[in-house]
């Protein structure tokens, strides 16, 4: 679109034609108000709040309806246009309760500010108010009716934005209102009902304090919160979250998640289990003190000097005597990047064994290893971004259901598709949500991913539209890996490619190399830098052949040959249906949150801090790297890096060689950096430190510094050597790729174990049966005996 | 045509639907005239009804309600068999549409919105229905009967609870 010039209170301003005028002002840093206005939602003009005065206009206009003109003359405060949005203020105040004090929204109400800017506390309307009792909708959607000023947000953020349409406005006039799409008649306690997927967007577009979320409501101010952006524990999609942390007793808690700043990939977006699913971190069920199992066969609480000592000295003891092979280490998928190379570099240079694994929700080793040496047609590499996602002109979804299992790449297809008119293909073997947006459909027999790739070969409609698109992203479902997956890669030569896998750091643990075939980075373990480099440091010869997957390493325990199985933030036993009696010979060590399947088979357990309680990074499904914040925190848990680094000094092991920390053991160039460069947010260790310099202490690094883990990965994990800090620190998404050449060989057979977690928008793997919230949400869905929502056909 | 199996209407109204679902060019056109068609025919909107006509026209149940909720004469519960409809707006309040509306409260015991225990009368307050001429006006089901007096209002109401009146639906 050509430019045009305007002018804007005096303000020479230009903008692409086309542009809507309020966008515009708000570009050139003239703000102008609106309730009904929501950036990327359709039009509303039903709030009379953005009514600007336009030379030659008989009358006010509103802002948001008007695209800017060549030589348009705007004025966008005059004493005319105050009292105009004034009187809009009392009109909307004529029943709003003003009860600001008790309102959540208080202190971040947009009617509120309105009201402040314009003075219309006096009303013309004194009538009495008409007031009607809150309504709970679900769990964690509440209405309170008075407060709502009929924006239509909610019903656009739900239709438009969410897919989902279960938003109404009934009746007429003055009094109408927003109606969910549960009919108090066709609720069992009669009263209305939503059935939906909880998302809450309703309730983040909400100008007002009308929608308000059930886990947040009357516990807390916004000003009374800490607000910590980090990045959600839950899928592999990698959406940001500002978490709003208030002190108690044991720490500080999480109240409240949101992403009102609009920062990171998923902008204001977030689902069920972002928004609302960290309370598992406060659960009463969470382990506090270290336990260790007792001559009588229970687990009792002990110090954490005796429970580290005991557990150091037992794993010693079986590396020496068994050997370093009959140990087996089981890493997570959602500890942060430095915690998953810390681990992995502990079992190959501290016990000295590859016997690494993690529960796989996705074929990374294939894709680094398929996508090596190949370029788009422009020269880029293939490996695509969330941020491609939302704006790329075509995106073929092979299998996977994103609305359940990666709802942020879901809303970005929907929203690359509404606002871009972007090309959706979609092949599945089931009739997915995201067939309602696809331009085209073709269905694939369950199992029968493998037809469909030969499918494309051939030259069917599907086929031909897929291969005509000059810049494609392809996101691949977990039903496709290994051999497939290699062979779909090569079927389409130029596109990008990305991987739907589970958790936080699901990517981040396959790149860190917690796997037993290839090392960080997917190098070799066989002839690389890397290989060398942990020879010269482990205490024993690291073996450079492959070591047991997770599978083996239960089959070598059934079998008597695991002496020792050291299990980091994950469930093997639950998630894989492991028969428990197969641990009763291996001393088993679990680092978790709470007493899980496997915990409670464990001899030593340590209470381990989550996702929301440590510092570091994770990178998503895509290969986005992003910081985590430490936003909560719980007296008696220790983040999963420091228990390693504890674990390995217990075990005898010199910790300067596993964390590069203090001064002099770095690489040169790094070690005049004390943490400096780090800035505050990298953790309790650095802040110590600037605490020091502040004091004219003598500064000193910890080795439970994840970030001068950080610094090793980006020396010797190719792909995140490219990694830039300021970005990083900044709070900003970046995208990792593999390096381009020298990855491991794939060799015939190779097991790829993936197990999808099977989640869907109110499960989140372990977590779920400790998410009070999650429970409630689920047991509300399933009250619900109709469906009230559109078919996907 | 998508006929739907076991139409809770009946056949010629369901019938009807068949068709009305083909002649307008955007299909959920044909809303409104359903629902007065369907309320004809149960003598308000049932549940079973916004389900049906949800799924004749490929809508969801919410947009039939947003809709229904909007028009007053669309109704959600049953009413006696004869509702009777007070005019109070300006010309039949001026020609006395409120001692109209006392007087059939008074002799029919119900109020606003509200049936005889016999099921025979609902009575409701409405706006202007379009009879000013011959205020003050009222409507019985779809018969009008116009420059009402309290003592003609009386025969209407007996005419009707006689059997007598005029039954058009």
């Amino acid at each position: 679109m050509p430019d045009v010039n305007f002018i804007v209170d005096g303000k020479k301003l230009t903008a692409p034609a086309g542009t809507l005028l309020i966008d515009a002002c708000k570009s050139a840093g003239i703000e102008i108000p609106a309730f009904c206005y929501y950036p990327g939602l359709s039009l509303q003009a039903a709030c009379r709040m953005c009514v600007v005065r336009i030379e030659k206009a008989p009358k006010l206009g509103t802002a948001c309806t008007t695209t800017v003109a060549e030589g348009m003359n705007v004025t966008t405060e005059s004493p005319e246009i105050a009292q105009a949005r004034k009187a809009t203020l009392q009109l909307l105040l004529g029943n709003h309760p003003l009860d600001c004090p008790v309102c959540d929204a208080g202190g971040e109400c947009e009617l509120q500010d309105m009201t402040f800017k314009y003075g219309a506390a006096d009303s013309f309307y004194a009538e009495p108010k008409n007031h009607r009792e809150e309504q709970k909708w679900s769990p964690v959607v509440y209405f309170d009716r008075p407060r709502c000023i009929l924006c239509y947000r909610c019903v656009r953020m739900c239709g438009e934005g969410m897919d989902i349409f279960a938003l109404g406005v009934q009746n007429r006039g003055s009094s109408s209102i927003i109606a969910p799409n549960v009919a108090p008649s066709e609720s069992p306690d009669h009263m209305a009902a939503l059935d939906c997927e909880q998302c809450g967007m309703c309730i983040d577009a909400c100008p007002v304090g009308a929608l308000t979320s059930g886990t947040y409501r009357y516990k807390t101010r916004p000003w009374e919160m800490n607000h910590v952006a980090t990045v959600c524990t839950h899928c592999g999609d990698g959406c940001k979250t500002t978490l709003g942390v208030r002190s108690v007793n044991e720490g500080s808690e999480i109240v409240r998640g949101d992403n009102r700043d609009k920062s990171g990939m998923n902008g204001d977006f977030l689902c069920n289990k972002g928004r609302y699913a960290f309370d598992f971190a406060n659960n009463i069920e969470r382990l506090s003190s270290p336990l260790v199992r007792q001559s009588d066969g229970k687990l009792k609480p002990v110090s954490w000097e005796e429970a580290l000592t005991f557990a150091g000295k037992k794993l010693r003891e079986l590396r020496d005597a068994k050997g370093a092979n009959s140990i087996g280490v089981i890493g997570s998928n959602r500890t942060t990047n430095e915690e998953s190379y810390l681990l992995q570099k502990f079992a190959r240079t501290v016990i000295g064994t590859n016997n690494i694994d993690h529960h796989r929700t996705a074929d990374f080793v294939t894709l680094a290893t398929a996508l090596q040496g190949t370029t788009t047609a422009d020269g880029k590499p293939r490996f695509a971004s969330q941020r491609c996602v939302e704006k790329s002109p075509a995106i073929l979804l092979i299998g996977g259901d994103p609305t359940n299992e990666a709802p942020l790449t879901a809303w970005n297809i929907r929203t690359n598709v509404r606002l871009n008119k972007a090309r959706l293909y979609v092949a599945n073997h089931q009739d997915i949500k995201l067939k309602r947006q696809a331009k085209a459909f073709a269905p694939v027999a369950e199992f029968g991913y493998a037809a469909f790739i030969d499918s494309l070969a051939s030259a069917n409609d599907f086929s031909t539209a897929v291969k005509a698109e000059e810049k494609l992203v392809v996101v691949v479902g977990n039903e496709l890996r290994g051999g497939e997956l290699a062979k779909l890669i090569a079927a389409l030569p130029h596109a990008k490619f990305a991987l739907l896998a589970d958790y936080a750091n699901s990517r981040g643990a396959s790149d860190m190399g917690v796997l037993p075939d290839v090392l960080p980075g997917y190098q070799s373990l066989k002839g690389s830098t890397l290989a060398s480099e942990y020879g010269a440091a482990g205490q024993s010869q690291v073996a450079d052949a492959p070591g047991l997957d997770l599978l083996g390493m239960f089959d070598a325990a059934s079998a008597g040959h695991l002496s020792a199985l050291y299990v980091v933030g994950s469930n093997p036993i639950k998630r894989f249906g492991i028969d428990a009696s197969a641990l009763k010979n291996t001393f088993v060590i679990v680092q978790d949150m709470f007493l899980t399947e496997t915990a409670v088979l464990a001899d030593v357990v340590f209470p381990a801090a989550n996702l929301y309680e440590k510092a570091g990074s994770v990178t998503n499904s895509y290969g986005d790297l992003q910081l985590v914040a430490k936003a909560a925190d719980k007296a008696g848990v220790r983040s999963d890096f420091e228990l390693i680094v504890r674990l390995a000094d217990k075990f005898g092991h010199d910790v300067k060689t596993l964390v590069p920390f203090g001064k002099g053991l770095r690489a040169a160039g790094m070690s005049g950096d004390m943490g400096q460069t780090r800035g505050a947010q990298s953790g309790e260790a650095d802040r110590h430190s600037v605490w020091l310099t502040a004091n004219n202490l003598e500064p000193k690094l910890s080795p439970f510094d994840p970030f001068a883990i950080l610094d090793e990965i980006q020396r010797v994990v190719p792909g995140y050597d490219k990694l830039l800090r300021l970005q990083l620190l900044s709070g900003n998404d970046q995208h990792i790729a593999p390096a381009a050449s020298g990855l491991v060989q794939i060799q015939t057979g190779r097991k790829d174990l993936v197990l999808p977690a099977a989640d869907t928008l109110f499960t989140s793997g372990s977590l779920t049966r400790f998410s009070p919230m999650l429970q409630d949400v689920q047991r509300h869905q399933a009250s619900e005996h109709t469906d009230h929502l559109a078919s996907a056909d | 045509m998508s006929t739907i199996p076991n139409s809770i209407f009946t056949p010629a109204t369901a019938a009807r639907f068949d068709k009305l679902a083909t002649i307008y060019p955007v299909k959920r056109s044909a809303l409104v005239p359903m629902l007065l068609y369907a309320q004809d025919d149960l003598g308000y909107v049932s549940d079973a009804a916004i389900s049906e006509i949800a799924k004749r026209l490929d809508l969801l149940e919410l947009d039939v309600r947003n809709v229904l909720s909007y028009y007053s004469m669309l109704r959600t519960a049953p009413v006696g068999k004869y509702n009777v409809q007070v005019c109070t707006n300006i010309s039949c309040m001026l020609r006395g549409g409120f001692e109209l509306l006392d007087h059939c409260k008074k002799t029919l015991h119900i109020g606003h919105k509200e049936t005889t225990a016999d099921g025979m009368f609902s009575l409701e307050e409405v706006e202007c229905i379009g009879a000013c001429c011959w205020a003050p006006a009222v409507q019985v089901n779809y018969d009008f009967h116009e420059d009402l007096t309290p003592a003609k209002m009386d025969a209407v109401l007996a005419d009707y609870r006689e059997g007598r009146g005029k039954d058009v639906k």
